[in-house]
């Protein structure tokens, strides 16, 4: 499993990537091979205001449904239609195709409170 | 936690495991859609050595079995097979099982969940004359399904298996190893499944055989996730999803395998009033429009009011959508008729359609 060091990770299995102001949302190699083949991802429209911890939409898997909790707070400003139209991408490329919501944050250091890479590892290993 | 004579080949494919009826079971392998669609299309191997058998033999073991079972027995001769339920007297459904004439005994497939329980019912109701032998620790079971399951075995056994009839079996050497060879499945598909000694070299050299053989066909092993959506793609019901004690047999659609005209079993007399009243529910097949997905125990509703439950849901590899089944009121299980589902507080429109879903 891959665990970009780029990324920050959050304990519910999302990462973030930053660029700036905005941050690129997605799920992890690790939670996309515990959830199985993911089938439909549910997401806000563009324009909703996510807080952080809370979800902010559903990715339904054959065998299980599960929450996407966002990683900061901050409103959403694109979708990947992608990833909408084919979902399977959430499981062929989860840290590429398989991003799901691209957010303005509303609050930059609450990043501090995310995992880094080594971290997450050993989140997951437990 | 219990292991099948398979247990380290599943665990050398990388297989996700999971606990099941107490079994250490494969739940995937390469995915569950990759592996429906292999089922499909082509062959697939299931181990389901869980399953519980049990042997019943004696001068009284016919009338043993038409007491305890719906089905009829008397129906069946040496080398056939019978899909059965057993009922409590309130016409409650206790397990379903596969009934197999053996020609001087006969034999019971139960489903693991319920092996115990089936067991202790049996002998409860056990009567002279007739002997109740589990022998499901030293029996392996291994599920080949798919078009291609034939040619597949066809090449490792003598027995001409083209000529074994749905719900039939004929006694075997396959792969060099003795072995009950029927022609049933659950996945709707030409298939076989096969009975022989859990003994784990025998097992192994049984599978590798059987890969060996499949291996110009693209065959692949399968997990439980499979058995389920390739089970309920042709409305086939689980016991514990949507069968249980709280439901009987008629409104669950298992009216074909109830002969009430058999003369008297347990829970006929509950299942006759059930009938002279009238089935007030009905399991029903539906499918959504929408992207989601519904799931065992979710409310069934019509004008915001709750008129029954889902008992099994997925997605379906085969049509791309979500399909499940649940129960409904009589009135209101007509195909066509448009019912919801409540996901996470949206009622999600449902059709209400007829299975086999394909």
């Amino acid at each position: 499993m891959d665990f970009p060091s780029h990324l920050k990770y959050t304990k519910d299995h999302e990462w973030i990537r930053i660029e700036g102001e905005f941050g690129w949302v997605g799920i992890t190699d690790y939670a996309q091979g515990e959830l199985g083949d993911v089938v439909f991802v549910e997401l806000p429209a563009v324009g909703t205001t996510v807080e952080q911890g809370k979800a902010f939409g559903t990715i339904e898997a054959v065998k299980a449904v599960s929450d996407l909790y966002a990683p900061v707070s901050g409103e959403v400003v694109e979708l990947n239609k992608a990833v909408q139209e084919s979902p399977e991408l959430v499981n062929k490329e989860p840290y590429g195709g398989g991003w799901m919501i691209k957010m303005k944050l509303s609050n930059a250091q609450e990043l501090d409170e995310l995992l880094d890479a080594e971290a997450y590892k050993k989140l997951i290993a437990k | 936690m219990k292991r099948t004579p398979f247990y380290e080949i599943h665990a050398s494919l990388g297989a996700k495991l999971v606990e099941f009826a107490g079994f250490e079971m494969p739940v995937q392998y390469s995915g569950i859609i990759d592996e429906h669609l292999a089922v499909r299309s082509s062959v697939g191997v299931f181990d389901v050595s869980h399953m519980g058998e049990f042997e019943v033999r004696g001068a009284n073991a016919l009338a043993f079995l038409q007491h305890v079972t719906i089905n009829d027995v008397a129906r069946i001769s040496e080398g056939a097979a019978q899909y059965s339920a057993m009922c409590y007297e309130d016409g409650g459904i206790v397990d379903d099982l596969l009934v197999y004439h053996c020609g001087d005994h006969y034999m019971l497939v139960v489903n693991a969940a319920n092996r115990t329980k089936d067991l202790e019912w049996l002998k409860s109701h056990l009567i002279d004359g007739v002997e109740l032998i589990d022998r499901s620790d030293t029996t392996a079971l291994l599920a080949v399904q798919g078009p291609k399951s034939l040619p597949t075995l066809q090449t490792l056994t003598s027995a001409d298996l083209s000529t074994i009839s749905s719900y039939h079996f004929t006694r075997g050497t396959l792969a060099g190893v003795p072995m009950l060879i029927s022609r049933t499945g659950y996945t709707g598909e030409l298939g076989f499944e096969l009975y022989f000694d859990a003994d784990v070299a025998t097992c192994t050299r049984a599978w590798e055989e059987i890969f060996r053989a499949g291996k110009e066909f693209g065959i692949k092993p399968i997990g439980l996730g499979a058995r389920d959506t390739l089970r309920l793609e042709m409305g086939f019901c689980l016991y514990g999803n949507d069968i249980d004690r709280t439901t009987h047999p008629l409104e669950a659609g298992l009216g074909w395998i109830t002969k009430l005209e058999k003369g008297d079993f347990i829970g006929r007399s509950a299942l006759v009033k059930a009938k002279e009243e009238g089935i007030k529910r009905r399991l029903v097949g539906f499918e959504l429009a929408e992207k989601a997905v519904a799931r065992h125990g979710y409310d069934l509703a019509l004008n915001g009011s709750v008129i029954g439950t889902v008992t099994s849901g997925t997605f379906s590899p085969s049509l791309g959508k979500a399909i499940g089944m649940g129960y409904v009121r009589s009135d209101l299980a007509q195909p066509g008729n448009l019912v919801n589902v409540l996901i996470r507080g949206k009622a999600v429109p449902a059709t209400i359609v007829k299975t086999p879903f394909l």
